[in-house]
């Protein structure tokens, strides 16, 4: 069990048997009365957020989610489906669970799933994925207007700000945590 | 380079710069400058503060008690900047290890010591105005006085001894009263329910009420003041109560203050007060967290 001294951002805690995630915590004691600690507070199934404030005294179950290694395999009505790669069992995450994460999968990729109770509510990624750019303009020589980066698009159906010389058929790496473009690959 | 506590060099500049003047302010009023130990065999009992412990001894939780024995002995008017630690005290606004202005004066009560922190605001901030978060605050106006029990019915709809009966006090003061206070100009919070006021003087005509004041502004609490209490019977009484109080909550036994309740037969009528540098000098610098405001934070060190 965890105390209110243990609650800090990022803390996952049990609440009416649903996994949250404090995403906001501020520590407060109106003068010299008892300390309240304030949680930001999100649903891990259903994205809800919510305010509650704790007291000193009072102690919370830590959600037990599991970090699963599973392997990305398709996508299907059912959503994205990925496989453990211990037990082979297969579980899918909906598009809204993924997000933008969703632009950095690609087949076979290895990826972390947080499950709790059999769900899957989460996916870490590998911090860098290599994506081949289907459209970008070419770089007029000279146009400092426009900055020194320009849109691509890769195939996954992401756009990003890349630097001129990328060109279209260009093997790219990018950072799944900014979505920002790292390199050049070479094939 | 450590870049983060090179960003800190202007507040940190800032600070000192404020804390100079502090000084100044005091020592041009008559204040004497006082050093009294950090390291005490105990503090004032109280149930919603922990000290941080130095081998047998603790921390100072505050130099409430040295200093009143100092005006017990005749030191009419003194200040002193320390710092203090508060066990498990830690947020935007909170450091377990602070640094305290505290200030006391023999023969006046918490009414001087308001018109002393709008003294002392205007003398830190000539301009007469700050700005903190976008929202500016005027300090030359009167400092707005504004009851404990007006604030509950403005504010929350309902009366402060109820809330303080179903243990909601410190609740609807922190989440919806304390960020609405001393928006326009400060905020003088004033005449507290006595159970919130261990060392404080009970209002004459509403015993029911202490002689207590919190200083706001911008939503910050930035003092705490009161008319003190001078009856040692009382006090012991109040201090046996918190000391029962805190045992039933399972926090470490200590013994009460006995040289500062021998001290009280002596103490004169008298306020003190005590403001919390590191808040003041966030309010100064515009500052969003108290880490902004000091060198280093603990988990820095």
């Amino acid at each position: 069990m965890y105390s209110c001294s243990d609650l800090k951002k990022g803390l996952k805690i049990l609440i009416d048997g649903e996994p949250h995630v404090i995403a906001q915590f501020d520590f407060t004691k109106p003068g010299k009365g008892q300390a309240l600690y304030r949680c930001k507070l999100r649903n891990m199934v259903t994205g809800a957020l919510f305010d509650r404030t704790y007291r000193s005294g009072e102690s919370f179950a830590p959600a037990s989610l599991e970090e699963r290694d599973m392997q990305y395999l398709y996508q299907d009505e059912s959503g994205y489906v990925f496989m453990d790669t211990q037990t082979y069992e297969q579980i899918s995450l909906s598009e809204a669970t993924l997000a933008d994460d969703k632009y950095f999968l690609v087949d076979n990729m290895e990826v972390k799933i947080l499950v709790f109770n059999d769900m899957g509510i989460g996916i870490t990624l590998p911090n860098f994925v290599n994506l081949r750019v289907t459209k970008s303009d070419p770089w007029v020589k000279g146009d400092t207007a426009a900055g020194n980066s320009k849109p691509a698009t890769v195939e996954t159906g992401y756009t990003l700000q890349v630097p001129p010389f990328v060109e279209e058929g260009t093997l790219i790496q990018i950072d799944t945590r900014t979505g920002d473009y790292v390199t050049r690959v070479k094939a | 380079m450590n870049r983060r506590l090179a960003a800190k060099r202007d507040r940190l500049i800032e600070r000192a710069r404020i804390v100079q003047s502090i000084r100044a302010f005091f020592i041009s009023r008559g204040y004497l400058e006082v050093d009294t130990p950090q390291r005490l065999p105990v503090n004032a009992p109280e149930l919603h503060i922990d000290a941080v412990a130095s081998g047998d001894w603790d921390l100072q939780t505050s130099p409430e008690l040295a200093m009143k024995r100092l005006l017990a002995a005749g030191y009419e008017k003194i200040f002193q900047l320390s710092h203090c630690w508060r066990d498990l005290e830690r947020g935007r606004r909170h450091l377990p290890e602070f640094t305290m202005l505290e200030w006391y004066r023999s023969g006046c009560d918490y009414r001087q010591t308001m018109v002393e922190c709008e003294l002392l605001l205007r003398h830190l901030v000539p301009s007469g105005s700050l700005c903190y978060r976008n929202r500016t605050v005027d300090l030359q106006a009167p400092f707005e006085r504004l009851s404990v029990s007006a604030a509950f019915r403005r504010y929350c709809s309902c009366e402060a001894a109820a809330a303080l009966a179903e243990d909601r006090f410190d609740e609807l003061m922190a989440v919806v009263i304390e960020p609405l206070l001393g928006r326009e100009t400060p905020t003088i919070l004033y005449d507290y329910p006595a159970e919130l006021a261990a060392l404080a003087r009970r209002k004459p005509e509403q015993p029911e009420l202490a002689e207590r004041f919190e200083l706001y502004i911008a939503g910050l609490e930035i003092a705490n003041a009161f008319s003190e209490l001078t009856d040692p019977v009382e006090q012991r009484r109040r201090f046996e109560a918190d000391e029962a109080a805190r045992r039933q909550r399972h926090k470490r036994p200590r013994p009460l203050p006995e040289p500062f309740l021998g001290a009280m037969e002596d103490l004169p009528p008298a306020a003190g007060i005590a403001l919390g540098i590191d808040r003041l000098i966030m309010l100064l610098t515009d500052a969003e967290a108290i880490d902004d405001v000091v060198s280093f934070t603990p988990e820095e060190l």
